[in-house]
């Protein structure tokens, strides 16, 4: 393996910086590693427990009861009316999709670029597409107005040969949304099935047992599975880079490819994946934080090191942000077009002006003030809580492109403002449903990669050149 | 009738299709904006009444409404706009046609309309959000269901038997009275000749007091609609004809 030792980005250490801060270079036995991992799993308390009732009693009355009346009685119950016939489903739909969009970010584009601190919190990023694209799809669900025949947007060959409608954004959408589900859901897969099997070997015979058994697919571990296991992951981390990009774009298309004024901006693609991005980093900024302070031994692996890297990350996309959505202002103000502009002054004005300044504020201003830091972003609570405003930020940006920007359209008699309401305790309980499903898989799934962990910290090692530690990295490949 | 398309790459084909076959004109210095139009088309095409509380929350069912704004001056100069009736305009480049995944609107090829097929329809609302005119009422509940609003079994003969009663959950839109439509046709076939001009008209046709509205075939040059467009040419034009949808009704400027 080492046949090539090269110094990394941080190796001119100086002499007070403690090389065993990073969890690549503080090495614990595979051994011990798992078990503490195990440990974590296993080990709950009576407040866990109430939190996952609490959730799962909202989950039942909002998208249980709330949902069979939506149903039962239409989209009536929503707020939607005539110029705003999408409402805060949809805006959901697209918030989901962009929190989902960190994980195949981080796990996929990270590793390709083999940033040693995403080690530890792949999983943890990448269970987040999973159950943020549920929370998409089942957004979807709640949008339709005749949900119960869903099926007919699926090309399913029928007797009456009516095929769906291939021109319409929403078909592609479909098509991007499951390919990306489907996908994300094997990229998930395969990096587990190493932690699969070890949980398998530390689980006593019980239904548990049986469950590892099964999605472990036999793995033990032999020189040629790795290599096959290996060579699947390279080929899906190149793979999926283009799928997620393609999968939010298709998602804004949805608006840039109608002709309201406001949606039909030729930015929107570029946009909305910054928009996912930013929005997703700061999600997974809580998830890691939420996981640190909660389950046991994991304030081993998940160090100050990767909250930095994440919060890095955040500011960076945050600046990426702040340009497309000054491009998207741009388009109107040269195109001149009466009615872009109507809508603009809608937003910076109307009746709902200040959701407008918060977005800028809460966007923009809050993560350049404090990320710039470095000790700032390696605290994990501060980094959380820019990530909870990050996260409102991005939920009102959706929520001024869809139900605020469509007020506005070239029917003035027709402007009416929309207001939730059926949606209030729908999307929280998209919320609940989220949490409930990442805690409920935080006891059936180790959300370390302990092997990932374990082959970075081999590669790893402090050289002693002349006088000064040096920390070098060997070739994995 | 034709719209003239200046884009770069885009020849007279679009343009001569453009025709038509049914349309309609509108006069806005003949409209005086008493509704008789939207209530005889609610009887017509058996469209739900929405009740008082949704009605105030803009959800109004109308299939055609009559629009009048204010020109932005201070209060005593307040200068209202003409009326203006505003229905699906049957756009020959519908907006709402590609944007349906299910094929729900689509465009009827022998009659040239813009058609809603209610019991495809899934519900997505794109159509909606895509029409420039917003024109496409949604039913946001069972207006119609009697299980619902008992009240409406006394309203039983007053149901217009050949047109469809929506559930919740479907978009809807002016048809320009196809059922009309099919009947004219229907008898012009048993007779062995074409549709006359003038033959029938639609329900806000027919019940405008002064004529304001006036129904006919596009393709006809001898027909009523074209010779009121032909004797106003300087009045006649198209809604948002920017947004490129060519369609088939022509309003006559009111007030100049």
């Amino acid at each position: 393996m080492a046949t090539l030792a090269k110094p990394l980005g941080r190796s001119h250490t100086e002499e007070h910086e403690d090389p065993r801060q990073y969890l690549m270079h503080d090495p614990l036995p595979r051994g011990q590693m798992n078990a503490m991992v195990m440990e974590a799993m296993h080990e709950t308390n009576p407040i866990f427990w109430v939190i996952t009732g609490i959730l799962a009693l909202t989950v039942l009355f909002t998208l249980g009861y709330d949902w069979y009346v939506l149903i039962m009685v239409g989209q009536g119950t929503a707020g939607v009316l005539r110029p705003d016939y999408w409402g805060v489903f949809l805006v959901n739909v697209v918030f989901w999709i962009g929190i989902s969009h960190a994980g195949t970010f981080i796990s996929a584009i990270l590793r390709v670029l083999k940033i040693e601190s995403r080690r530890p919190f792949t999983r943890a990023a990448e269970l987040m597409t999973t159950f943020g694209l549920v929370q998409a799809g089942l957004s979807v669900f709640m949008h339709l107005g005749r949900v119960w025949l869903t099926y007919w947007m699926f090309p399913i060959p029928n007797e009456r040969r009516i095929w769906p409608d291939f021109h319409s954004p929403l078909m592609w959408d479909l098509m991007a949304i499951t390919t990306y589900l489907l996908c994300s859901t094997m990229y998930l897969f395969l990096p587990l099935i190493p932690d699969l099997a070890m949980a398998r070997d530390r689980t006593k015979e019980g239904w548990l047992k049986q469950f590892y058994k099964i999605l472990s697919i036999g793995f033990r571990g032999t020189e040629g599975e790795w290599k096959n296991l290996t060579t699947a992951m390279n080929i899906f981390a190149f793979a999926i880079i283009p799928v997620m990009f393609s999968v939010h774009t298709i998602v804004s298309w949805d608006f840039a490819m109608a002709s309201r004024p406001g949606w039909s901006s030729t930015v929107f693609g570029p946009y909305f994946v910054i928009g996912a991005l930013h929005s997703g980093m700061a999600a997974v900024a809580i998830v890691l934080f939420l996981l640190r302070s909660t389950m046991k031994h994991y304030k081993y692996f998940l160090r100050a090191e990767q909250f930095n890297t994440i919060g890095m990350l955040m500011l960076l996309v945050s600046m990426a942000w702040a340009y497309f959505y000054f491009n998207d202002y741009i388009v109107p103000w040269y195109g001149g077009d009466v009615w872009d502009k109507l809508v603009q002054e809608y937003t910076e004005k109307g009746p709902l002006a200040y959701l407008w300044y918060t977005m800028l504020f809460v966007n923009i201003v809050v993560p350049w003030a404090t990320l710039w830091n470095q000790k700032w972003r390696e605290t994990p609570w501060l980094l959380a809580i820019v990530g909870v405003l990050i996260n409102i930020g991005m939920y009102i940006e959706r929520y001024i492109i869809i139900p605020v920007g469509v007020t506005i359209n070239r029917m003035p008699f027709t402007w009416r403002q929309y207001e939730p309401r059926i949606e209030v305790p729908m999307t929280i309980g998209t919320f609940a449903l989220f949490l409930l499903l990442y805690m409920l898989a935080s006891r059936i799934i180790p959300l370390i990669p302990v092997w990932e962990v374990q082959e970075g910290q081999e590669a790893h090692m402090i050289r002693k050149i002349g006088k000064a530690e040096v920390s070098t990295l060997s070739d994995l490949e | 009738m034709a719209t003239e398309l200046e884009m770069p790459g885009i020849t007279n084909q679009v343009e001569e299709e453009a025709v038509g076959r049914w349309g309609m004109v509108i006069d806005q210095d003949l409209c005086t904006g008493c509704q008789a139009c939207v209530a005889a088309c609610s009887m017509e095409n058996n469209v739900a009444i929405v009740g008082e509380e949704d009605a105030g929350y803009g959800r109004y069912m109308h299939w055609i409404r009559i629009e009048r704004l204010w020109e932005k001056k201070d209060y005593p100069e307040v200068k209202m706009t003409p009326f203006q009736p505003m229905l699906c305009q049957h756009c020959h480049n519908a907006p709402c046609e590609p944007v349906c995944p299910v094929y729900a609107s689509v465009h009827s090829m022998s009659e040239d309309l813009n058609l809603q097929v209610y019991n495809r329809c899934v519900g997505t609302r794109y159509c909606g959000n895509n029409c420039p005119y917003q024109v496409r009422s949604f039913n946001w509940r069972d207006y119609n269901d009697e299980r619902i609003h008992p009240e409406l079994v006394t309203l039983h003969n007053q149901m217009n038997p050949d047109v469809t009663v929506r559930r919740r959950g479907v978009m809807e839109k002016c048809t320009f009275c196809i059922q009309r439509i099919h009947k004219a046709e229907d008898k012009a076939k048993s007779e062995g000749r074409d549709v006359q001009d003038g033959e029938f008209t639609t329900a806000c046709a027919q019940a405008c007091p002064t004529n304001a509205i006036t129904f006919g075939r596009l393709d006809d040059p001898e027909s009523q609609i074209n010779q009121i467009a032909a004797v106003n040419p300087s009045r006649a034009y198209h809604a948002l004809e920017e947004v490129r949808t060519l369609p088939r009704i022509t309003y006559l400027k009111g007030g100049v």
